[in-house]
């Protein structure tokens, strides 16, 4: 289905991605493959406590050891309160260096408090052990209801509530932050409900489950040029981090990222690099460090869990009338959950005239969590879809009838603020309802119970800076350069974007990730921006090239440059320069140096806005009453993408986003114990979904053209995570008539359940 | 105490000193410098690690260097032949059955082993064989696909 009114010859082709031969062969390299002469191997030491004060480290022992060249601790990390602006948000490099290597307090198990740097990684790792903390443990503060208990320990002394903190908010808090939405008369609105269904939800803290652990390594120059190689998810963000935190220029350092083993926005903050930097400056010598998988649960960012509660008003005729939710989302170790993001989404979906929404930021110890896919969203939807749900049955509607009496279109101010450009819910919600899956029966396997269920997401998309340029070859093939790490297929996108603006076949264009010194500044791969943003700084390139070569053609045929167009891939003569036969870019660059030397096309995008999307999703769900495992048998995505330019990836990101939410809502979860010691930090206990886990996923594309892009694009990323959490637990409704508000449907979970409900 | 390995890898020769606790893993990624064989858990549990030993699919983490004396290792490395990708590597690329591509070598190398012995695997088959390799990108609906197409292309039919 499309509305995009635009005609394409490449964009929308299905060509092998450019990079795939090197990484089926193997010969692609990851954070951890790279390795230096002279290269030492580090090792973290981590807190073994998940709330301490540090008292005393001694590492004389460590460092008196054969072998071992460097050890640095919190004192080797300035304390700093500087800034780093992306986009709206700025991070905060104090809580990142101090998150690197603490100062005063062990924030979390895991929290990393001394490094090494020996000749081998065995060394290293006896070294660690010889390092001598002593600690003064304190009570650790692990969810929401313990940091907000009115004698609760609070983590950072000083704390003070930002935003619209409530008039009665005590002044020691662990609340970092209160945001809220509100519009009309709240208890007007729900006077005039007919159905008011209120539910309190919770979901988890889940982990992004990257399969690449994050690894680098560092070199200190003799003259203080420092080079990072590193899989991250945008290595200027790591540049500038590192600068920030360790007080160099950001000019003296030079980072050069891998291919990147998966992300979805936890590879955005820097962990190991401002360490590796600190050993690498002592021991004179380049330093790698690698997080095991245990570190990697441990102590990188996971998403937030959350405590959400939500009411929802609507009248007989179905139509919503009024909402309020409350939402508190876990930040781990330091301010700054995704809590005001939930709530900006929570109904972002519909046109309610009456509502409250507030978000929670709430430290506790734990990880402080990163940026996952769509961060704050699914928590929220999950919690706002399912009251939808309850609604929609009470009221005796179809869940996708309901939807759409309700959904925003073009021109609504959204709850979160703008009024609404072209939007794709309507046709999104259309499409699924369509949809074969919708009006399938639903027929149980003997002894089992099914279900379906369905749920929409929605998430804004980001825009922010990009850099790229085209670099045309005398014999017509060309490269195009561009600063965000390739996640997931952005490269052959890029790339197709040049063959439609200059008609070069796409196996002749080369796309490339360049390091921070050889290409102009890229925000991080994040907010399902590189397609948009960094993709129209790609088209505005190769328009910048295209220009030049009509120039040249002017010259050859020796006419004003207004007298020559293009078209496909061609500079054509115009009226008044007619009789010419057109030129194709090989023929323009053959002759690039006598016509005037080489061609870059460049340009740089600062987009502030983005295309906001929604997507729908249908689970089918197997119940086994009797031992409370379920599966999905069968699963349907359907999303408004704005334009797909490579249909493959776009259907791989639909796939793959909601894979991660079937798992969020099954299985997934963080589970500590009471001393707030993680239980299960590895694959075999925390458990993502594998191939037997899922059926195939069917994917929808809508093309609800999004006016800020040449060709509509959207982004894609994001939104697919969103609607799985509600799609599964609706669907757990239709087929055990259980209505569950906390995640996962693990089976020991719903066997209680079922018992209780008899 | 170094252990001395004479063994063959990708069908080449290969001699080289480990320590005695040193996992295949290590050794192949930090002293042959085959670093195609990715490191995800070593535990066990994510895949990324396949290699074959004797032709038999085992995670390299939880294989002693040492253990590999006197037999064949074959890695993603040694997959293809020349330039012709083997059939699983070119279905990857065809269907876009990989994002990151991290998990990509083990995958190929798992679902070589599958092919080697079931040429007319059924998605079930597919799916169970692949449960050890963890992919968090594609939701495995591509690389199941591509696992099928792969198998079809080699026994001469086209789907
Ligand atoms: S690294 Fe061997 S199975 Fe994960
Ligand atoms: S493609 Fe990223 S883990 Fe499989």
């Amino acid at each position: 289905m499309s509305t995009a009114t635009k005609t394409f010859e490449h964009v929308g082709t299905r060509p092998i991605r450019h990079d795939g031969l090197d990484k089926v062969t193997g010969r692609a390299n990851y954070g951890a493959d790279y390795a230096l002469p002279g290269m030492l191997h580090g090792y973290v030491v981590r807190s073994p406590h998940a709330h301490a004060r540090i008292v005393s480290i001694d590492t004389s022992a460590a460092e008196a050891m054969a072998g071992v060249k460097a050890v640095v601790t919190g004192s080797d990390i300035p304390k700093t309160n500087a800034k780093l602006v992306m986009g709206e948000a700025a991070l905060d490099l104090g809580a990142m260096g101090d998150n690197a290597l603490a100062h005063d307090k062990a924030l979390y198990e895991g929290h990393a408090v001394a490094a090494v740097a020996a000749t081998s990684p065995e060394i290293a790792s006896a070294a660690a052990e010889a390092i001598r903390v002593v600690y003064e443990p304190l009570q650790p503060v692990m969810n929401v209801d313990q940091a907000l208990a009115p004698d609760a320990l609070i983590l950072h002394d000083g704390m003070v509530t930002k935003g619209r903190p409530k008039p009665d908010a005590p002044t020691r808090t662990n609340v970092a932050l209160r945001m809220e939405l509100t519009r009309g008369d709240l208890d007007k609105g729900f006077a005039g409900a007919d159905v008011v269904i209120e539910r309190t939800f919770t979901t988890p803290m889940v982990h992004q489950g990257y399969i690449e652990p994050h690894a680098c390594v560092a070199r200190w120059g003799e003259d203080g040029q420092v080079v990072v190689w590193t899989s991250t998810q945008g290595h200027f963000v790591v540049r500038d981090c590192c600068a920030g935190i360790l007080g160099i220029d950001a000019a003296r350092i030079k980072v050069i990222p891998s291919e990147i083993g998966g992300g979805f926005g936890g590879k955005i903050p820097v962990y190991l690099e401002p360490v590796a930097i600190a050993l690498a400056r002592k021991a004179h010598r380049p330093v790698k460090l690698v997080m095991s998988r245990e570190d990697v649960f441990r102590a990188s960012g996971p998403t937030s869990g959350t405590k959400i509660r939500v009411k929802l008003g609507a009248k007989k005729d179905g139509s919503f009338v009024a909402a309020s939710a409350s939402l508190y989302y876990e930040a781990g170790a330091y301010a700054g959950s995704p809590a005001g993001a939930g709530a900006m989404c929570a109904i972002a979906a519909y046109d309610i005239p009456n509502f409250l929404v507030e978000a929670y930021d709430i430290v506790v110890n734990r990880p402080k969590v990163a940026a996952y896919r769509a961060p704050g969203a699914p928590a929220a939807a999950f919690a706002v879809e399912s009251v939808v749900d309850e609604v929609a049955r009470r009221l005796g509607k179809d869940p996708i009838e309901l939807r759409l009496q309700n959904a925003v279109r073009e021109g609504d101010q959204a709850a979160y603020g703008p009024e609404f450009g072209p939007i794709g819910l309507r046709e999104v919600l259309e499409a699924a309802r369509c949809h074969p899956h919708w009006k399938a029966p639903l027929v149980p396997q003997p002894g089992r119970k099914v279900g379906r269920g369905v749920a929409c997401g929605f998430w804004f998309n980001a825009g922010l800076n990009s850099s790229a340029t085209v670099s045309l070859s005398a014999d017509g093939s060309a490269n195009v350069v561009t600063g965000n790490p390739d996640i997931g297929g952005t490269r052959v996108a890029q790339a197709l974007m040049v063959s439609e603006e200059l008609g070069i076949p796409v196996e002749r264009v080369r796309p490339i990730v360049a390091d921070t010194d050889s290409i102009g500044y890229n925000d991080v791969t994040g907010g399902s921006r590189v397609c948009y943003a960094t993709g129209m700084a790609v088209i505005e390139a190769a328009r910048d090239a295209q220009a030049q070569l009509r120039a040249r053609a002017a010259k050859i045929w020796d006419v004003p440059v207004e007298q020559v167009g293009w078209e496909r891939g061609r500079a054509i003569a115009l009226n008044g320069a007619s009789g010419r036969e057109p030129l194709t870019v090989s023929e323009l660059a053959a002759k690039l140096m006598h016509t005037g030397g080489p061609i870059i096309g460049s340009a740089t995008v600062n987009a502030p806005m983005a295309g906001p999307a929604f997507g729908a999703h249908i689970c089918d769900l197997e119940v086994d009453e009797d031992t409370g495992v379920s599966r999905v048998v069968r699963y349907t995505v359907v999303q408004d993408v704005g334009k797909a330019v490579h249909p493959s990836y776009v259907e791989g990101q639909m796939q793959g986003g909601a894979s991660q939410g079937i798992g969020w809502a099954l299985n997934e979860e963080y589970v500590y114990d009471a001393e707030g010691h993680l239980q299960n930090p590895g694959f075999l206990d925390y458990r993502m979904p594998v191939a037997s886990d899922l059926p195939m996923i069917d994917t929808v594309i809508i093309e609800v053209a999004n006016p800020l892009h040449p060709y509509g694009v959207r982004g894609v990323g994001e939104v697919p995570i969103v609607p799985p959490l509600a799609a599964v637990a609706n669907a757990m409704h239709d087929a055990t008539r259980v209505r569950f508000t906390a995640l996962p449907l693990s089976p020991p979970r719903v066997l209680a359940a079922l018992k209780q409900r008899g | 105490m170094t252990v001395h390995v004479r063994t063959t890898i990708n069908a080449e020769p290969q001699e080289f000193l480990c320590e005695p606790g040193e996992t295949l893993l290590e050794a192949l990624r930090s002293r042959l410098g085959l670093t195609g064989t990715k490191e995800g858990c070593a535990t066990g549990d994510c895949g990324a690690c396949s290699v074959l030993l004797d032709g038999r699919l085992v995670p390299a983490c939880l294989v002693l260097a040492a253990e590999v004396s006197g037999r064949e290792v074959l890695t993603v490395e040694g997959v293809a032949t020349g330039d012709t990708l083997h059939p699983v590597q070119q279905k990857f690329l065809e269907h876009a059955a990989l994002q990151c591509g991290v998990c990509t070598p083990g995958f190929v190398v798992a679902a070589k082993a599958l092919l080697d012995h079931n040429d007319d695997p059924t998605e079930e088959q597919v799916r169970y064989w692949l449960a050890g390799n963890l992919c968090r990108c594609t939701g495995y609906d591509k690389i199941v696909r591509a696992v099928l197409d792969a198998a079809a292309d080699m026994r001469g039919v086209t789907v």
